[in-house]
Protein backbone atom coordinates (compact mmCIF):
# COMPACT_ATOMS: atom_id res chain seq x y z
CA UNK A 1 0.00 0.00 0.00
CA UNK A 2 1.24 3.49 -0.86
CA UNK A 3 2.23 6.22 1.55
CA UNK A 4 1.41 9.85 2.17
CA UNK A 5 4.15 12.49 2.44
CA UNK A 6 3.93 12.38 6.26
CA UNK A 7 4.20 8.57 6.35
CA UNK A 8 7.23 8.65 4.04
CA UNK A 9 9.13 11.29 5.98
CA UNK A 10 8.42 9.65 9.33
CA UNK A 11 9.43 6.24 7.91
CA UNK A 12 12.73 7.64 6.66
CA UNK A 13 13.50 9.45 9.88
CA UNK A 14 12.54 6.60 12.20
CA UNK A 15 14.02 3.77 10.14
CA UNK A 16 10.68 1.93 10.33
CA UNK A 17 7.86 1.19 7.97
CA UNK A 18 5.63 3.83 9.55
CA UNK A 19 1.90 3.91 8.88
CA UNK A 20 -0.79 6.27 10.14
CA UNK A 21 -1.42 5.93 13.89
CA UNK A 22 1.89 4.18 14.63
CA UNK A 23 4.03 5.77 17.30
CA UNK A 24 7.65 6.25 16.25
CA UNK A 25 10.79 7.83 17.61
CA UNK A 26 12.37 9.79 14.79
CA UNK A 27 15.57 11.78 14.11
CA UNK A 28 15.16 15.53 13.82
CA UNK A 29 16.79 17.62 11.09
CA UNK A 30 16.15 20.95 12.77
CA UNK A 31 14.84 22.28 16.09
CA UNK A 32 13.65 25.84 16.76
CA UNK A 33 12.51 27.81 19.81
CA UNK A 34 11.26 31.39 20.21
CA UNK A 35 11.27 33.76 23.17
CA UNK A 36 7.86 32.70 24.48
CA UNK A 37 8.88 29.04 24.69
CA UNK A 38 12.69 28.81 24.89
CA UNK A 39 13.14 30.05 28.47
CA UNK A 40 10.97 27.19 29.79
CA UNK A 41 12.87 24.77 27.54
CA UNK A 42 16.19 25.98 28.94
CA UNK A 43 14.79 25.37 32.42
CA UNK A 44 13.69 21.86 31.39
CA UNK A 45 17.13 21.27 29.78
CA UNK A 46 18.71 22.03 33.15
CA UNK A 47 16.19 19.94 35.07
CA UNK A 48 16.88 17.03 32.71
CA UNK A 49 20.50 17.38 33.86
CA UNK A 50 21.81 17.77 30.32
CA UNK A 51 25.00 19.67 29.58
CA UNK A 52 25.25 19.72 25.79
CA UNK A 53 22.89 20.00 22.84
CA UNK A 54 22.96 17.21 20.24
CA UNK A 55 24.15 19.42 17.35
CA UNK A 56 24.45 23.22 17.59
CA UNK A 57 24.19 23.67 13.80
CA UNK A 58 20.73 22.09 13.83
CA UNK A 59 19.25 24.29 16.54
CA UNK A 60 18.06 27.91 16.42
CA UNK A 61 16.57 30.24 18.99
CA UNK A 62 14.80 33.41 17.95
CA UNK A 63 13.76 36.51 19.90
CA UNK A 64 10.71 37.70 17.97
CA UNK A 65 7.58 37.67 20.14
CA UNK A 66 8.47 40.55 22.44
CA UNK A 67 11.25 42.25 20.55
CA UNK A 68 12.62 44.68 21.61
CA UNK A 69 11.69 43.78 25.18
CA UNK A 70 8.80 45.86 26.57
CA UNK A 71 9.21 44.78 30.23
CA UNK A 72 11.99 43.93 32.64
CA UNK A 73 10.65 40.40 33.21
CA UNK A 74 10.89 39.74 29.48
CA UNK A 75 14.38 41.26 29.37
CA UNK A 76 15.52 38.71 31.94
CA UNK A 77 14.11 35.83 29.87
CA UNK A 78 15.84 37.20 26.77
CA UNK A 79 19.09 37.38 28.72
CA UNK A 80 18.77 33.70 29.65
CA UNK A 81 18.33 32.83 25.97
CA UNK A 82 21.38 34.84 24.93
CA UNK A 83 23.52 33.16 27.58
CA UNK A 84 22.32 29.69 26.62
CA UNK A 85 22.85 30.33 22.89
CA UNK A 86 26.39 31.57 23.50
CA UNK A 87 27.29 28.66 25.77
CA UNK A 88 25.87 26.05 23.42
CA UNK A 89 26.99 27.83 20.19
CA UNK A 90 23.59 27.36 18.53
CA UNK A 91 22.14 29.59 15.80
CA UNK A 92 20.71 32.68 17.42
CA UNK A 93 18.53 35.45 16.04
CA UNK A 94 18.11 38.55 18.19
CA UNK A 95 15.64 41.46 18.13
CA UNK A 96 15.10 42.89 14.68
CA UNK A 97 16.19 39.77 12.80
CA UNK A 98 12.59 38.73 12.17
CA UNK A 99 9.85 36.20 12.88
CA UNK A 100 11.07 32.66 13.52
CA UNK A 101 8.93 31.16 10.72
CA UNK A 102 10.41 33.50 8.16
CA UNK A 103 13.97 33.09 9.40
CA UNK A 104 14.12 29.27 9.53
CA UNK A 105 13.44 28.76 5.80
CA UNK A 106 14.94 32.09 4.65
CA UNK A 107 18.26 31.37 6.38
CA UNK A 108 18.39 27.96 4.73
CA UNK A 109 17.93 25.79 7.82
CA UNK A 110 15.14 23.68 6.33
CA UNK A 111 14.90 21.85 3.00
CA UNK A 112 12.40 19.42 1.41
CA UNK A 113 12.08 16.04 3.13
CA UNK A 114 13.25 17.38 6.50
CA UNK A 115 11.64 16.57 9.84
CA UNK A 116 11.50 19.70 11.98
CA UNK A 117 10.05 20.66 15.34
CA UNK A 118 9.62 24.16 16.67
CA UNK A 119 8.30 25.30 20.00
CA UNK A 120 5.71 27.45 18.29
CA UNK A 121 2.40 26.28 16.91
CA UNK A 122 2.94 27.83 13.47
CA UNK A 123 6.02 25.71 12.80
CA UNK A 124 3.76 23.95 10.28
CA UNK A 125 4.71 26.84 7.92
CA UNK A 126 7.65 24.95 6.36
CA UNK A 127 5.30 22.32 4.96
CA UNK A 128 5.09 24.72 2.02
CA UNK A 129 8.63 23.65 1.09
CA UNK A 130 7.89 19.97 1.59
CA UNK A 131 9.24 19.62 5.14
CA UNK A 132 7.29 17.83 7.85
CA UNK A 133 7.47 20.53 10.47
CA UNK A 134 5.28 20.75 13.50
CA UNK A 135 4.80 22.71 16.67
CA UNK A 136 5.64 21.31 20.10
CA UNK A 137 5.92 22.64 23.63
CA UNK A 138 8.95 23.59 25.68
CA UNK A 139 9.60 20.17 27.24
CA UNK A 140 9.55 18.56 23.79
CA UNK A 141 11.92 21.29 22.66
CA UNK A 142 14.30 20.44 25.52
CA UNK A 143 14.14 16.72 24.72
CA UNK A 144 14.73 17.53 21.04
CA UNK A 145 17.80 19.68 21.58
CA UNK A 146 19.31 17.13 23.95
CA UNK A 147 18.67 13.95 21.99
CA UNK A 148 18.00 15.08 18.39
CA UNK A 149 14.92 12.88 18.54
CA UNK A 150 11.24 13.03 19.39
CA UNK A 151 8.27 10.68 19.61
CA UNK A 152 5.56 11.16 17.00
CA UNK A 153 2.20 9.71 16.35
CA UNK A 154 2.18 9.18 12.58
CA UNK A 155 -0.74 11.32 11.41
CA UNK A 156 -3.50 10.32 9.05
CA UNK A 157 -3.70 12.71 6.11
CA UNK A 158 -6.46 15.07 4.96
CA UNK A 159 -5.93 15.91 1.30
CA UNK A 160 -7.17 19.14 -0.25
CA UNK A 161 -7.32 19.28 -4.04
CA UNK A 162 -7.65 22.88 -5.16
CA UNK A 163 -8.57 23.41 -8.79
CA UNK A 164 -8.96 26.58 -10.85
CA UNK A 165 -7.24 29.94 -10.62
CA UNK A 166 -7.67 32.60 -7.97
CA UNK A 167 -9.18 35.79 -9.39
CA UNK A 168 -7.63 39.29 -9.31
CA UNK A 169 -7.57 40.65 -5.75
CA UNK A 170 -8.00 37.18 -4.22
CA UNK A 171 -4.95 35.61 -2.57
CA UNK A 172 -3.66 32.52 -0.82
CA UNK A 173 -4.82 34.04 2.50
CA UNK A 174 -8.40 34.08 1.21
CA UNK A 175 -8.03 30.50 0.07
CA UNK A 176 -6.82 29.18 3.44
CA UNK A 177 -9.42 31.20 5.36
CA UNK A 178 -12.08 29.70 3.11
CA UNK A 179 -10.81 26.15 3.77
CA UNK A 180 -10.70 26.71 7.54
CA UNK A 181 -14.26 28.03 7.41
CA UNK A 182 -15.25 24.88 5.49
CA UNK A 183 -13.63 22.26 7.72
CA UNK A 184 -13.71 24.27 11.03
CA UNK A 185 -11.07 24.79 13.72
CA UNK A 186 -10.80 21.10 14.57
CA UNK A 187 -11.61 19.64 11.14
CA UNK A 188 -8.10 18.22 10.72
CA UNK A 189 -7.08 17.65 14.36
CA UNK A 190 -4.26 15.09 14.75
CA UNK A 191 -4.01 14.91 10.92
CA UNK A 192 -1.49 16.05 8.35
CA UNK A 193 -3.01 18.34 5.73
CA UNK A 194 -1.75 17.92 2.14
CA UNK A 195 -2.55 20.77 -0.25
CA UNK A 196 -2.31 20.15 -3.98
CA UNK A 197 -3.83 21.08 -7.34
CA UNK A 198 -3.55 23.82 -9.93
CA UNK A 199 -4.42 26.61 -7.50
CA UNK A 200 -1.44 25.64 -5.32
CA UNK A 201 1.04 25.17 -8.21
CA UNK A 202 0.09 28.64 -9.45
CA UNK A 203 1.16 30.27 -6.19
CA UNK A 204 4.61 31.64 -5.44
CA UNK A 205 6.50 30.04 -2.56
CA UNK A 206 5.82 33.19 -0.47
CA UNK A 207 2.07 32.71 -1.00
CA UNK A 208 2.29 28.99 -0.23
CA UNK A 209 3.84 29.70 3.18
CA UNK A 210 0.62 31.55 4.11
CA UNK A 211 -1.41 28.39 3.52
CA UNK A 212 0.85 25.97 5.39
CA UNK A 213 1.22 28.52 8.22
CA UNK A 214 -2.50 28.30 8.93
CA UNK A 215 -2.81 24.49 8.77
CA UNK A 216 -2.81 24.52 12.58
CA UNK A 217 -5.95 26.67 12.53
CA UNK A 218 -7.82 23.62 11.20
CA UNK A 219 -6.11 21.57 13.92
CA UNK A 220 -3.56 19.93 11.61
CA UNK A 221 -0.15 18.74 12.73
CA UNK A 222 1.46 19.93 9.51
CA UNK A 223 0.45 21.47 6.17
CA UNK A 224 2.36 19.69 3.45
CA UNK A 225 2.90 20.48 -0.22
CA UNK A 226 4.94 18.64 -2.82
CA UNK A 227 8.15 20.23 -4.05
CA UNK A 228 7.87 21.49 -7.65
CA UNK A 229 10.33 23.53 -9.74
CA UNK A 230 9.39 26.72 -7.91
CA UNK A 231 10.09 25.09 -4.54
CA UNK A 232 13.43 23.70 -5.66
CA UNK A 233 14.54 27.02 -7.11
CA UNK A 234 13.49 28.85 -3.93
CA UNK A 235 15.24 26.39 -1.62
CA UNK A 236 18.47 26.39 -3.65
CA UNK A 237 18.53 30.17 -3.46
CA UNK A 238 18.31 30.03 0.34
CA UNK A 239 20.13 26.87 1.40
CA UNK A 240 23.22 24.87 0.61
CA UNK A 241 21.88 21.72 2.28
CA UNK A 242 21.38 18.66 0.09
CA UNK A 243 17.84 17.37 -0.22
CA UNK A 244 15.55 14.83 -1.81
CA UNK A 245 11.91 15.96 -2.25
CA UNK A 246 9.19 13.60 -1.01
CA UNK A 247 5.94 13.01 -2.88
CA UNK A 248 2.90 10.99 -1.94
CA UNK A 249 2.35 7.66 -3.69
CA UNK A 250 -0.53 7.50 -6.16
CA UNK A 251 -2.14 4.78 -4.03
CA UNK A 252 -1.55 6.51 -0.68
CA UNK A 253 -4.40 6.14 1.79
CA UNK A 254 -6.14 9.33 2.91
CA UNK A 255 -8.43 9.71 5.89
CA UNK A 256 -10.33 12.46 4.04
CA UNK A 257 -10.20 14.12 0.63
CA UNK A 258 -11.90 17.41 -0.31
CA UNK A 259 -11.88 19.01 -3.71
CA UNK A 260 -12.75 22.62 -4.51
CA UNK A 261 -12.79 24.89 -7.52
CA UNK A 262 -11.48 28.25 -6.31
CA UNK A 263 -12.09 30.28 -9.50
CA UNK A 264 -15.06 32.20 -8.14
CA UNK A 265 -13.74 32.66 -4.60
CA UNK A 266 -14.12 36.23 -3.28
CA UNK A 267 -11.93 37.82 -0.55
CA UNK A 268 -12.63 36.09 2.78
CA UNK A 269 -12.84 37.49 6.30
CA UNK A 270 -12.56 35.61 9.61
CA UNK A 271 -14.75 37.38 12.15
CA UNK A 272 -14.19 37.55 15.93
CA UNK A 273 -13.39 35.43 17.93
CA UNK A 274 -12.53 32.25 16.05
CA UNK A 275 -10.55 31.69 12.88
CA UNK A 276 -13.22 29.44 11.40
CA UNK A 277 -15.91 32.13 11.67
CA UNK A 278 -15.36 32.95 7.99
CA UNK A 279 -17.54 34.76 5.43
CA UNK A 280 -17.11 36.03 1.90
CA UNK A 281 -16.54 39.78 2.09
CA UNK A 282 -19.79 40.56 0.25
CA UNK A 283 -21.72 38.93 3.10
CA UNK A 284 -19.96 40.79 5.89
CA UNK A 285 -21.91 44.05 6.15
CA UNK A 286 -20.54 47.35 7.45
CA UNK A 287 -17.58 47.01 9.86
CA UNK A 288 -15.73 50.20 10.87
CA UNK A 289 -12.00 49.70 11.53
CA UNK A 290 -9.74 51.51 13.98
CA UNK A 291 -6.51 49.53 13.48
CA UNK A 292 -4.96 47.56 10.63
CA UNK A 293 -1.98 45.20 10.89
CA UNK A 294 0.13 44.00 7.97
CA UNK A 295 2.85 41.50 8.80
CA UNK A 296 3.31 38.39 11.00
CA UNK A 297 4.54 34.94 10.02
CA UNK A 298 1.39 34.56 7.92
CA UNK A 299 1.64 37.62 5.66
CA UNK A 300 4.77 39.68 6.30
CA UNK A 301 6.73 38.60 3.22
CA UNK A 302 7.84 40.59 0.16
CA UNK A 303 4.89 39.57 -1.95
CA UNK A 304 2.49 40.61 0.83
CA UNK A 305 4.16 43.99 1.24
CA UNK A 306 4.07 44.57 -2.53
CA UNK A 307 0.36 43.75 -2.66
CA UNK A 308 -0.39 46.15 0.21
CA UNK A 309 1.84 48.90 -1.21
CA UNK A 310 0.10 48.68 -4.56
CA UNK A 311 -3.15 49.69 -2.84
CA UNK A 312 -1.63 52.21 -0.42
CA UNK A 313 0.52 54.04 -2.96
CA UNK A 314 -0.54 57.64 -3.34
CA UNK A 315 -3.38 57.20 -0.84
CA UNK A 316 -3.82 58.18 2.81
CA UNK A 317 -5.07 56.06 5.65
CA UNK A 318 -8.51 57.14 6.86
CA UNK A 319 -8.30 59.59 9.77
CA UNK A 320 -10.43 57.26 11.94
CA UNK A 321 -7.95 54.40 11.42
CA UNK A 322 -4.27 53.59 11.90
CA UNK A 323 -1.98 51.00 10.33
CA UNK A 324 0.95 49.03 11.74
CA UNK A 325 3.34 47.28 9.35
CA UNK A 326 5.85 44.70 10.61
CA UNK A 327 8.06 43.13 7.90
CA UNK A 328 8.70 39.45 8.64
CA UNK A 329 12.49 39.75 8.63
CA UNK A 330 15.41 42.14 8.47
CA UNK A 331 16.15 40.94 4.94
CA UNK A 332 12.57 41.65 3.87
CA UNK A 333 12.70 45.08 5.48
CA UNK A 334 15.86 45.93 3.53
CA UNK A 335 14.39 44.66 0.28
CA UNK A 336 11.18 46.59 0.91
CA UNK A 337 13.20 49.74 1.57
CA UNK A 338 15.10 49.30 -1.69
CA UNK A 339 11.84 48.91 -3.60
CA UNK A 340 10.37 51.97 -1.94
CA UNK A 341 7.58 50.04 -0.23
CA UNK A 342 8.49 51.23 3.25
CA UNK A 343 8.34 54.81 2.03
CA UNK A 344 4.92 54.13 0.52
CA UNK A 345 3.67 52.80 3.88
CA UNK A 346 5.05 55.72 5.85
CA UNK A 347 3.75 58.29 3.36
CA UNK A 348 0.32 56.70 3.59
CA UNK A 349 0.44 57.18 7.38
CA UNK A 350 1.50 53.75 8.63
CA UNK A 351 3.72 53.04 11.64
CA UNK A 352 6.44 50.63 10.53
CA UNK A 353 7.78 48.57 13.46
CA UNK A 354 10.69 46.21 14.11
CA UNK A 355 10.76 43.02 12.01
CA UNK A 356 9.28 40.29 14.21
CA UNK A 357 5.85 39.30 15.47
CA UNK A 358 4.67 42.90 15.72
CA UNK A 359 1.37 43.33 17.61
CA UNK A 360 0.19 39.79 16.71
CA UNK A 361 0.19 38.29 20.19
CA UNK A 362 -0.44 41.31 22.40
CA UNK A 363 2.97 41.61 23.97
CA UNK A 364 3.83 45.03 22.51
CA UNK A 365 3.61 47.22 19.39
CA UNK A 366 -0.09 48.08 19.27
CA UNK A 367 -2.58 46.74 21.78
CA UNK A 368 -6.10 47.85 20.73
CA UNK A 369 -8.40 49.61 23.19
CA UNK A 370 -11.76 48.36 24.47
CA UNK A 371 -14.41 47.98 21.78
CA UNK A 372 -12.04 48.64 18.89
CA UNK A 373 -12.13 46.68 15.65
CA UNK A 374 -8.84 45.48 14.20
CA UNK A 375 -8.25 43.98 10.79
CA UNK A 376 -5.06 41.95 10.60
CA UNK A 377 -3.15 39.70 8.23
CA UNK A 378 -2.27 37.43 11.18
CA UNK A 379 -3.50 33.89 11.69
CA UNK A 380 -5.50 34.19 14.93
CA UNK A 381 -8.35 36.39 16.11
CA UNK A 382 -9.00 34.82 19.50
CA UNK A 383 -10.50 37.02 22.17
CA UNK A 384 -7.66 38.78 23.93
CA UNK A 385 -5.15 37.70 21.30
CA UNK A 386 -3.75 41.17 20.75
CA UNK A 387 -3.67 41.95 24.46
CA UNK A 388 -7.21 43.25 25.01
CA UNK A 389 -10.12 40.85 25.43
CA UNK A 390 -12.60 43.65 24.74
CA UNK A 391 -11.29 44.28 21.21
CA UNK A 392 -12.55 42.58 18.04
CA UNK A 393 -10.12 41.08 15.54
CA UNK A 394 -10.95 40.36 11.89
CA UNK A 395 -8.52 38.50 9.62
CA UNK A 396 -7.99 39.07 5.91
CA UNK A 397 -5.37 39.34 3.17
CA UNK A 398 -2.80 42.16 3.00
CA UNK A 399 -4.86 43.70 0.18
CA UNK A 400 -8.03 43.63 2.28
CA UNK A 401 -6.23 45.21 5.26
CA UNK A 402 -4.75 47.95 3.06
CA UNK A 403 -8.11 48.74 1.45
CA UNK A 404 -9.87 48.69 4.82
CA UNK A 405 -7.58 51.20 6.53
CA UNK A 406 -7.97 53.57 3.60
CA UNK A 407 -11.76 53.51 3.85
CA UNK A 408 -11.91 53.16 7.64
CA UNK A 409 -14.18 50.12 7.25
CA UNK A 410 -13.65 46.58 5.97
CA UNK A 411 -13.43 46.91 2.21
CA UNK A 412 -13.21 44.54 -0.73
CA UNK A 413 -9.72 45.31 -2.13
CA UNK A 414 -10.96 44.78 -5.67
CA UNK A 415 -12.69 48.17 -5.41
CA UNK A 416 -9.31 49.88 -5.06
CA UNK A 417 -7.32 47.78 -7.50
CA UNK A 418 -8.97 48.96 -10.69
CA UNK B 1 -4.21 6.09 39.58
CA UNK B 2 -7.40 7.53 41.07
CA UNK B 3 -8.60 11.11 41.01
CA UNK B 4 -11.58 12.81 42.62
CA UNK B 5 -12.96 16.34 42.50
CA UNK B 6 -15.62 18.72 41.33
CA UNK B 7 -16.50 19.71 37.75
CA UNK B 8 -15.91 23.23 36.41
CA UNK B 9 -17.47 23.22 33.00
CA UNK B 10 -16.50 25.08 29.82
CA UNK B 11 -17.55 24.85 26.15
CA UNK B 12 -15.86 23.83 22.90
CA UNK B 13 -12.62 25.24 21.45
CA UNK B 14 -11.16 26.57 24.71
CA UNK B 15 -7.92 27.95 23.31
CA UNK B 16 -4.58 28.49 25.01
CA UNK B 17 -5.11 32.28 25.04
CA UNK B 18 -8.11 31.65 27.32
CA UNK B 19 -6.22 29.17 29.48
CA UNK B 20 -3.42 31.67 30.03
CA UNK B 21 -3.36 34.92 28.11
CA UNK B 22 -0.25 35.99 26.16
CA UNK B 23 -0.17 39.21 28.15
CA UNK B 24 0.74 37.18 31.27
CA UNK B 25 2.75 34.29 29.91
CA UNK B 26 5.64 36.24 28.48
CA UNK B 27 6.31 38.04 31.73
CA UNK B 28 7.57 35.34 34.03
CA UNK B 29 8.51 31.72 34.59
CA UNK B 30 6.81 31.82 38.00
CA UNK B 31 4.02 29.30 37.39
CA UNK B 32 2.30 29.93 40.74
CA UNK B 33 1.92 33.56 39.68
CA UNK B 34 0.64 32.58 36.21
CA UNK B 35 -1.79 30.10 37.78
CA UNK B 36 -3.73 33.01 39.34
CA UNK B 37 -4.73 34.08 35.81
CA UNK B 38 -5.77 30.66 34.54
CA UNK B 39 -9.02 30.81 32.49
CA UNK B 40 -9.55 34.42 33.57
CA UNK B 41 -10.79 35.66 30.18
CA UNK B 42 -13.61 33.09 30.36
CA UNK B 43 -14.27 33.32 34.11
CA UNK B 44 -12.45 36.05 36.08
CA UNK B 45 -13.27 34.27 39.37
CA UNK B 46 -12.06 30.84 38.26
CA UNK B 47 -8.84 30.68 40.26
CA UNK B 48 -10.63 31.58 43.49
CA UNK B 49 -13.42 29.06 42.89
CA UNK B 50 -11.37 25.88 42.46
CA UNK B 51 -10.36 23.54 45.24
CA UNK B 52 -7.36 21.19 45.03
CA UNK B 53 -8.05 18.25 42.76
CA UNK B 54 -11.03 19.79 40.93
CA UNK B 55 -11.46 19.15 37.21
CA UNK B 56 -11.75 21.36 34.17
CA UNK B 57 -14.42 19.77 31.97
CA UNK B 58 -14.95 20.90 28.38
CA UNK B 59 -16.29 19.98 24.95
CA UNK B 60 -14.26 19.41 21.79
CA UNK B 61 -10.83 20.74 20.77
CA UNK B 62 -9.67 21.80 24.25
CA UNK B 63 -6.30 23.59 24.21
CA UNK B 64 -6.31 24.70 20.59
CA UNK B 65 -4.06 27.56 19.62
CA UNK B 66 -0.50 28.17 20.63
CA UNK B 67 2.17 25.75 21.81
CA UNK B 68 2.58 27.54 25.14
CA UNK B 69 3.41 24.99 27.80
CA UNK B 70 2.44 27.65 30.30
CA UNK B 71 -1.13 26.46 29.57
CA UNK B 72 -0.87 22.99 31.18
CA UNK B 73 1.62 24.31 33.76
CA UNK B 74 -0.78 27.07 34.84
CA UNK B 75 -3.52 24.45 35.18
CA UNK B 76 -1.27 22.15 37.22
CA UNK B 77 -0.22 25.05 39.44
CA UNK B 78 -3.84 26.01 40.04
CA UNK B 79 -4.04 22.50 41.60
CA UNK B 80 -6.44 21.16 38.99
CA UNK B 81 -6.40 17.34 39.07
CA UNK B 82 -7.04 16.68 35.39
CA UNK B 83 -8.64 18.10 32.27
CA UNK B 84 -11.62 16.16 30.92
CA UNK B 85 -12.81 16.88 27.37
CA UNK B 86 -14.41 15.28 24.34
CA UNK B 87 -11.23 15.94 22.37
CA UNK B 88 -7.96 17.84 22.72
CA UNK B 89 -5.84 19.89 20.33
CA UNK B 90 -2.66 18.07 19.41
CA UNK B 91 0.11 20.23 20.88
CA UNK B 92 -1.77 20.76 24.13
CA UNK B 93 -2.23 16.99 24.35
CA UNK B 94 1.54 16.42 24.00
CA UNK B 95 2.30 19.16 26.49
CA UNK B 96 -0.01 17.61 29.10
CA UNK B 97 1.72 14.23 28.79
CA UNK B 98 5.14 15.89 28.94
CA UNK B 99 4.35 18.02 31.97
CA UNK B 100 2.46 15.25 33.78
CA UNK B 101 -1.08 16.71 33.69
CA UNK B 102 -3.57 13.83 33.31
CA UNK B 103 -5.97 14.30 30.43
CA UNK B 104 -9.16 12.35 30.08
CA UNK B 105 -10.88 11.97 26.73
CA UNK B 106 -14.52 10.99 27.06
CA UNK B 107 -18.11 12.06 26.43
CA UNK B 108 -18.64 15.09 28.66
CA UNK B 109 -22.33 15.71 27.88
CA UNK B 110 -23.31 13.76 30.99
CA UNK B 111 -21.25 15.97 33.28
CA UNK B 112 -22.79 19.15 34.69
CA UNK B 113 -21.21 22.10 36.48
CA UNK B 114 -20.57 21.23 40.13
CA UNK B 115 -20.91 17.44 39.69
CA UNK B 116 -18.62 15.35 41.91
CA UNK B 117 -16.48 13.01 39.78
CA UNK B 118 -14.25 10.05 40.47
CA UNK B 119 -11.77 8.81 37.87
CA UNK B 120 -9.98 5.47 37.76
CA UNK B 121 -7.26 5.72 35.10
CA UNK B 122 -6.31 2.04 35.35
CA UNK B 123 -9.89 0.86 34.92
CA UNK B 124 -10.55 3.50 32.27
CA UNK B 125 -13.74 4.75 33.88
CA UNK B 126 -15.20 7.97 35.15
CA UNK B 127 -17.96 7.85 37.76
CA UNK B 128 -20.25 10.85 38.04
CA UNK B 129 -21.13 10.56 41.75
CA UNK B 130 -23.78 13.25 41.47
CA UNK B 131 -25.80 11.52 38.73
CA UNK B 132 -24.53 7.96 39.10
CA UNK B 133 -23.48 7.78 35.43
CA UNK B 134 -20.40 5.69 34.56
CA UNK B 135 -18.55 7.00 31.50
CA UNK B 136 -15.87 5.14 29.49
CA UNK B 137 -12.51 6.86 28.89
CA UNK B 138 -10.44 6.58 25.69
CA UNK B 139 -7.25 4.76 26.79
CA UNK B 140 -3.83 6.41 26.28
CA UNK B 141 -1.22 4.68 24.04
CA UNK B 142 1.57 2.93 26.06
CA UNK B 143 4.35 5.45 25.21
CA UNK B 144 2.25 8.31 26.57
CA UNK B 145 1.07 6.37 29.59
CA UNK B 146 4.69 5.60 30.48
CA UNK B 147 5.78 9.26 30.27
CA UNK B 148 2.71 10.39 32.22
CA UNK B 149 3.16 7.76 34.92
CA UNK B 150 6.82 8.69 35.31
CA UNK B 151 5.67 12.24 36.07
CA UNK B 152 6.43 13.75 32.66
CA UNK B 153 9.23 13.97 30.12
CA UNK B 154 11.67 15.79 32.43
CA UNK B 155 11.61 12.83 34.81
CA UNK B 156 11.93 10.41 31.87
CA UNK B 157 15.07 12.21 30.62
CA UNK B 158 16.50 12.49 34.11
CA UNK B 159 16.23 8.74 34.39
CA UNK B 160 17.39 7.68 30.91
CA UNK B 161 19.10 10.74 29.37
CA UNK B 162 17.17 10.16 26.13
CA UNK B 163 13.97 8.48 24.91
CA UNK B 164 13.72 4.99 26.30
CA UNK B 165 10.88 2.58 25.56
CA UNK B 166 11.04 -1.20 25.34
S1 LIG C 1 3.80 36.39 14.11
FE1 LIG C 1 2.15 35.86 15.51
S2 LIG C 1 1.56 33.79 14.95
FE2 LIG C 1 3.54 34.18 13.99
S3 LIG C 1 5.05 33.37 15.41
FE3 LIG C 1 4.75 35.54 15.93
S4 LIG C 1 3.16 35.58 17.50
FE4 LIG C 1 3.10 33.56 16.52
Amino acid sequence: MGKTIAEKILSQKSGRDAKANDIVIADLDFVMGQDGTSPLAIKAFQEMQASKVFDPARIAMVIDHSAPSPLEGVSELHRQMRVFAREQQINFYDIGDGVCHQLVPEQGHVVPGDLVIGADSHTCTYGAINALSTGVGSTDLAAGIISGKLWFKVPETFKFILNGKLGEGVYSKDLILFLIGEVTADGATYMAAEYCGEAISDLSVDARFTISNMAIEMGAKCGLMEADDKTIEWVKKHSRKEFVPVSADADAVYAKVKEYDVSSLEPQIARPHTVDNVVGISQLGEVPIQQGVIGTCTNGRMEDLRIAARILKGRKINKEARLIVAPASRQIMIEAMREGLIETFIQAGAAVVTPGCGPCVGTHNGVPSDGENVISTANRNFKGRMGNNKAFIYLGSPATVAASVINGRITDPRQLLS
Amino acid sequence: MKLAGKCHKFGNDVNTDYIISGRHKFKTLDMKELAKHVMEDLDPEFYNKVSTGDFIVAGTNFGCGSSREQAPLAIINADIGAVIAKSFARIFYRNCINTGLPLIECDTDQINPGDELEIDLDQGTLLNKTTGAVIAITPLPPVMLKILSEGGLVEHFKKYGTFHFD
